[in-house]
């Protein structure tokens, strides 16, 4: 089972970093959602892998490592915050430029 | 009063101005020069103690770790530069209130002025090296607001750039320099570093520590080869360069020079480099001071040879030499800012301040004319003026240096100096106010208002008051000499006269007076000789530094940095696995610890389920609306694992957040365009499969690795399932340590939350309110719409779904502490079910029924998380203390009341709020004006006059 979950891992991270690097806003949306996915279940198994056992204390005697879950459950909702602001970021430069290009050809002096 | 208070009274005072700005010019100067006043008084207040010979101390622990204590005392020396700081601040206060014309922003300027005086005298009070070094870094930074206060001038930014770098840049020298010294001693006390002189000499560190620090020193006093950004701060207001430039900012390398003199003086080192750079300095500044027609370019070299002749004294090492040096500080602050100031009434009055188109101004200037020629001539070294006394000091301690083995240079320079000297004052005498009346003036020139002259005035009361009786400043420098002189050397006897019969320094001082005389007579030949001759023009050579500079540092940033985002992923893609790859193969690896647990086929169909969507969003990521279904299969699956892998808190979180994010990119689909077209070559694909392809191997590898091990520490986990209960009064461990144990970080985070929301808002009006709004109003929909715009089957199941949903939400909130759910998880329900109202009934039905706006909703739920927190402040307890209780009121059953579930009603509240105003602010974009969103939340409707009528 843990090679299942280390392999999700490992191809959601490389779905969502090839999406990263495409040139468009929209598959990189994606692609950063890929990654949220893969960075979240990579930080819940950190606790490592326990079926069976939820953290609700009650007559059972051993129980699956809380802390991650109290950390990812915040990740969760963050990156809805974060995607919900780069969504928008990507809609403003669309409108407002008629492009959704990622790359912009920079400017010579853009430094 | 406390020396914390004189420190901090003018940077408190600092925002006072700006306040005042609205209520005219006089309350803004006012209260400025009441701030400046309250700290002088406060600073007098320990005169008798300083006179005596204590030490005043105050101490205040900051960051002990680090050795870095706000630790200050008050010496001698402290107390007259903070005294200068202090006293002429008041002087150029007054001054600048009728400066600065109506145009200019006074509260800017005065808050400006006072963050730089709070700075300067911060470090003339420091008595930690770290603490001065803070304060070094503010007058930098404040003095470079001051001279580019002038923004709409070109020479002004310039200037103000330059100081800065160029100061800056000896500030990060001297930080390296005092770090040194404080290694070298074990402690970063001024006070106690000062006592170990032979410590400090010995040490192989001594050299390298005293380079930086003198770096420090000459780079903020001007002196050569940093003499150069001086002159160009002069594009700064008079007020500001009669401040900065005579008294406070230059002086401060000299200040720094002055207390470490006790412990970095004395040796051959020491001696060479300082001697030479002041010699070379005062020479130099006197000779181009000679030849330049700007008024204030030619006080501010003849500041640049006034600052190298006091760093020549400090530099000889002598007790006598100090003590000229604190001699001349004291004169050249009063007569030089006097000078700067009649410098700028002139400007001021007559419009110009070039030198050659001025003259002839004493019948119509009269009361200018007598302040101007008692400083300057004061500066020459005229006798019964203050200046003279402390050149003849320097001229005596000078006869008697001997530099590079010979013993005739630095007399022979210091008459050259001086020669110079009194010759471009005679010059700033006789080419503005002597000579024939002129016709030509760019404006009538006339004396300025008592506000304008009356400061120069009293510290040209002050030049011939010293002039004539220095007995009277005597004491005092005596006692700042002790403070400067600590242990190493014994204070010296001489007194201060104006005769002290026929000596050397008498000599040398008559041919100064006598050559400068003559220099003026051979001025217009000479003039010639040195248009014509060719300078090396530090502003130019400056500059190329600075171009070369950022053309190494572009070519060596543009490779990596040229502003393409998919660049810098992949970039650190692989550096990441890089870096990874080198810990795995020079690390140990431990043997697994942990057994492989089976899997069964709906697990393994599971798996390939989310393979099989991620592999599809890959492949087919071209048309949009397809990946948003695939992306939201896989939410599903990983929602899925986490309910088979023991979180039902996550899986429930996952599949609500997994709602509103679909529903968000849907909105946003809507503007976007539906395909992405082809762009990258063959090449470029196959480049980033194989970065992604290796990072997700490295992903896979480092979980699969730990997966099998267990924790090297025990972890904390344990803590928390031991204490839920009996601590948190919950059994739901995740809830309880979301609202309980790490209830601070919760916080943060539902602040985040809606601070994202507000950005979403924010970026929607700056949208809605720019040329994107028509674009907005023009725009054809590329996708046929759908025939019913509110369909009456969802309008009715929504409607009728609502109270249900919102029971489950408050059912969810409720047993959140005990079962799975909680505020997060309720608050998305919730959020979901208002949605779906909007997306039914529209979006002006569902608005009209809105009671409270959204960033209200934040803001209440943040504003209740908070005060939860402060109110175990009450109950002396820390900040979020949560207590709980258990009640029982009939006919129900016994059940729980926590503070914790009041803050957990903060967290849903925050999380309704930020995700409604999120999707709002989306829809919002969406409304287009032609098409007028109906009033009517049902398409058909039995009951409504016009489906009737349309009917019948």
């Amino acid at each position: 089972m843990e090679i299942l979950v280390a392999s999700a891992i490992g191809i959601l991270t490389a779905g969502g970093l090839y999406l990263v690097l495409r040139l468009r806003t929209f598959p990189v949306i994606m692609g950063i959602s890929l990654l949220t996915y893969a960075v979240n279940v990579f930080l819940f198994a950190s606790g490592r892998l326990t079926v069976g056992a939820p953290p609700i204390l009650g007559d059972a005697t051993t129980y699956t490592d809380p802390l991650p879950q109290a950390l990812v459950l915040t990740a969760i909702v963050i990156s809805f915050g974060m995607t919900a602001v780069v969504v928008m970021i990507a809609l403003g430069a669309y409108l407002g430029g008629d492009d959704d290009r990622v790359d912009d050809p920079a400017p010579e002096d853009a430094l | 009063m406390s020396l914390f208070l004189i420190v901090a009274l003018p940077f408190l005072g600092a925002l006072l101005p700006g306040l005042m700005n609205s209520a005219g010019r006089a309350a803004c100067a006012g209260v400025t020069f009441m701030v400046s006043l309250l700290a002088f008084i406060g600073l007098l207040t320990h005169l008798p103690a300083v006179m005596a010979g204590e030490l005043v101390t105050a101490r205040l622990d900051w960051i002990p770790l680090l050795g870095l204590n706000v630790t200050l005392m008050l010496d001698g020396l402290g107390f007259f530069f903070a005294m200068l700081i202090l006293g002429i601040g008041l002087l150029i206060i007054a001054y600048a209130r009728f400066y600065l014309s109506r145009e200019d922003n006074m509260g800017e300027f005065f808050t400006y002025l006072l963050l730089f005086q709070g700075a300067m005298v911060g470090i003339v009070l420091s008595d930690n090296v770290l603490l001065l070094l803070v304060f070094w870094e503010l007058t930098s930074l404040s003095s470079f607001l001051l001279i580019g206060y002038w923004k709409h001038l070109p020479e002004g930014r310039q200037g103000a750039r330059m100081a800065l770098t160029v100061t800056g840049m000896g500030g990060l020298a001297m930080i390296g320099g005092m770090l040194l010294l404080g290694q070298i001693v074990g402690s970063y006390d001024l006070s106690v570093i000062l006592q170990n002189r032979d410590m400090i000499q010995a040490s192989p560190m001594y050299l390298p520590a005293l380079i930086l620090i003198l770096l420090g020193c000459f780079t903020k006093s001007a002196q050569f080869p940093f003499h150069f950004w001086l002159p160009h701060a002069m594009s700064a207001p008079t007020p500001v360069s009669a401040y900065l430039h005579s008294a406070t900012m230059v002086k401060a390398g000299i200040f720094l020079m002055a207390r470490m003199w006790p412990v970095l003086s004395g040796t051959p080192e020491w001696f060479m480099i300082v001697t030479t750079a002041g010699l070379i300095t005062m020479v130099l500044g006197a000779v181009i001071a000679l030849f330049k027609h700007d008024l204030k370019s030619l006080l501010a070299f003849s500041t640049v040879s006034h600052l190298g002749l006091i760093t020549m004294l400090l530099g000889t090492g002598t007790a006598f030499g100090a003590m000229a040096a604190m001699f001349h500080i004291l004169n050249h602050a009063t007569f030089k800012a006097a000078l700067f100031m009649s410098a700028g009434i002139i400007d001021h009055k007559a419009h110009t301040r070039d030198i050659r188109r001025l003259g002839g101004l004493r019948h119509l200037m009269p009361v200018t004319f007598g302040i101007a020629t008692l400083a300057a001539l004061s500066m020459a070294g005229i006798p019964l003026l203050n200046g003279f006394l402390s050149k003849e000091m320097m001229l005596e301690e000078a006869a008697h240096t001997a530099l590079f083995g010979m013993p005739w240079l630095v007399p022979v320079m210091a008459t050259v100096g001086s020669l110079f000297s009194a010759a471009y004052c005679f010059r700033f005498i006789s080419h503005t106010f002597l000579g024939p009346q002129r016709t030509d003036y760019p404006a009538t020139p006339h004396d300025p208002p008592a506000g304008l002259w009356l400061p120069p005035a009293i510290l040209v009361v002050l030049v011939v008051a010293i002039g004539v009786a220095p007995f009277l400043a005597e004491p005092f420098i005596k006692v700042v000499t002790a403070s400067v002189l600590g242990d190493a050397a014994a204070l010296p006897t001489a007194h201060f006269k104006i005769w002290h019969g026929l000596t050397t320094a008498l000599y040398m001082s008559m041919i100064a007076v006598g050559g400068g005389l003559l220099m003026l007579l051979i001025y217009k030949p000479a003039l010639n000789i040195w248009d014509k001759a060719p300078r090396p023009e530090a502003k130019h050579i400056f500059d190329a530094v600075i171009a070369s500079a950022v053309s190494l540092a572009r070519r060596i940033i543009a490779p990596l940095h040229n502003g393409a985002f998919t660049r810098y992923a992949a970039i650190m893609t692989v550096t990441v696995v890089a870096v990874g790859y080198h810990a795995w193969a020079t690390g140990t690896v431990g043997a697994a610890t942990r057994s492989v647990q089976p899997a069964n086929l709906v697990q393994i169909a599971g798996w390939l389920m989310l393979v099989a969507a991620t592999c599809g969003l890959v492949v087919l990521h071209r048309n949009r609306l397809l990946s948003l279904i695939l992306i939201g299969i896989v939410g599903l699956v990983v929602s899925v694992g986490f309910v088979f892998f023991s979180a039902p808190d996550l899986a429930m979180t996952q599949l609500t957040v997994e709602v509103v994010t679909i529903i968000l990119l849907l909105l946003a689909l809507n503007f976007l365009p539906n395909h992405t077209p082809v762009e990258s070559s063959v090449l470029r694909r196959f480049r980033d499969g194989t970065v992604a392809v290796a990072a997700g191997l490295g992903a896979a590898a480092l979980s699969y690795h730990y997966l099998l091990r267990d924790t090297v520490a025990p972890s904390i986990s344990d803590f928390h399932l031991a204490n839920s209960y009996n601590g948190g009064g919950g059994t739901n461990v995740v809830n309880v340590i979301l609202v309980d144990f790490r209830g601070f970080d919760t916080y943060g985070e539902i602040i985040v939350l809606g601070i994202a929301a507000l950005i979403i808002y924010a970026l929607t009006e700056t949208l809605l309110d720019g040329p994107v709004r028509a674009r907005l109003l023009n725009r054809k929909p590329d996708q046929p719409r759908a025939g019913g715009m509110h369909p009456m089957m969802m309008v009715v199941v929504t409607r009728v779904i609502m109270p249900v949903v919102l029971m489950v939400g408050f059912y969810i909130f409720w047993r959140g502490h005990n079962v799975p759910g909680g505020g997060f998880i309720a608050g998305l329900v919730v959020s979901i079910a208002v949605v779906m109202q909007y997306m039914a009934s529209g979006f002006n039905w569902t608005s009209a029924r809105l009671r409270y706006p959204y960033h209200g909703v934040i803001g209440a739920g943040v504003l209740i998380a908070g005060l939860t927190g402060i109110g175990s402040w009450f109950f002396g307890k820390p900040f979020l203390t949560s207590d709980f209780t258990y009640v029982r009121i009939p006919p129900f059953e016994k059940f729980e009341l926590a503070t914790a579930a009041l803050f957990d009603l903060g967290v849903f509240l925050a999380v309704v709020g930020a995700v409604m105003l999120s999707l709002e602010s989306f829809s919002r974009l969406s409304r287009r004006a032609h098409v007028t969103d109906s009033d009517q939340p049902m398409d058909i409707d039995p009951s409504r006059d016009d489906t009737q009528k349309a009917e019948g």
